[in-house]
């Protein structure tokens, strides 16, 4: 539920002009719901940047998601997020 | 990858059977700026509010689609959580707010310069709906022009 809450607000925000991405935690969700732009991430439901207390390991995941803002569409772009 | 199976069959089941709200057209903005400009807004479904704020609602059918504008500058550990779900461990973002709402890490990209500031308030809502006809026709929209207003360039989402 939370991937596609926050899949349609970056959708809302695309419209605006402002560039999005999303961590994805589940592929079949976000291949249905369509984010402009996703990652998926290897991490289970509640832990969507990795783990507490390793801000080495969440900058990663914010790394990766910067990366996939400079790819070029067409949209829906989705991309795989690798430890 | 998080998997279906860390649910009850009961969720699995329901997620299963949902109907998943498809963006049809994918709407698509390019970045306009260098990163190292750029105004970073977050948003993260994780539930999180300040301790002055309304708790979000956990009887709502359909779920809370309100959300709380959370200063850039807090201090994350004053953050109060108030998701409803117990489908998933809440235990690693009670302990590290950062783990779902990267608070401390985005003004850590603007002290390294990988960005160039972050926006005056992020967003937070708690997850868990599942009517989203009033996320998408009110605040979905009313997200986009406080993003807007804050001059934001770019936003990282967070579920969780």
């Amino acid at each position: 539920m939370c991937s596609q809450a926050v899949s349609l607000v970056a959708a809302e925000l695309e419209r605006g002009g402002i560039a999005t991405v999303s961590i994805q935690l589940l592929r079949f969700v976000a291949e249905r719901v369509r984010p402009p732009r996703g990652l998926t991430v290897p991490f289970r439901h509640g832990y969507p940047l990795d783990a507490p207390d390793q801000p080495r390991r969440q900058h990663a995941v914010l790394d990766a998601m910067l990366e996939v803002l400079d790819l070029s569409g067409p949209p829906p772009v989705l991309r795989e997020f690798s430890p | 990858m998080g998997s279906l199976d860390e649910f009850s069959l009961g969720v699995q089941l329901f997620l299963r059977a949902y109907p998943w709200r498809r963006i049809e057209p994918v709407p698509w903005a390019a970045r306009r700026k260098p990163l190292a400009q750029c105004r970073l807004g977050l948003v993260s479904s994780a539930g999180f509010a300040l301790p002055s704020q309304a708790p979000f609602g956990r009887s709502i059918l359909g779920g809370d689609v309100s959300f709380r504008l959370v200063p850039g500058d807090v201090d994350s550990k004053t953050l109060v959580n108030h998701h409803r779900s117990d489908s998933f461990d809440h235990s690693g973002m009670l302990r590290d707010v950062n783990v779902a709402f990267p608070i401390d890490r985005a003004r850590e990209m603007v002290q390294s310069g990988r960005i160039g500031s972050v926006a005056n308030h992020h967003v937070s809502f708690m997850g868990s709906i599942t009517a989203t006809g009033r996320l998408i026709k009110r605040s979905a929209p009313e997200v986009a022009e406080h993003f807007k207003r804050d001059q934001v360039d770019i936003a990282l989402l967070v579920p969780v």
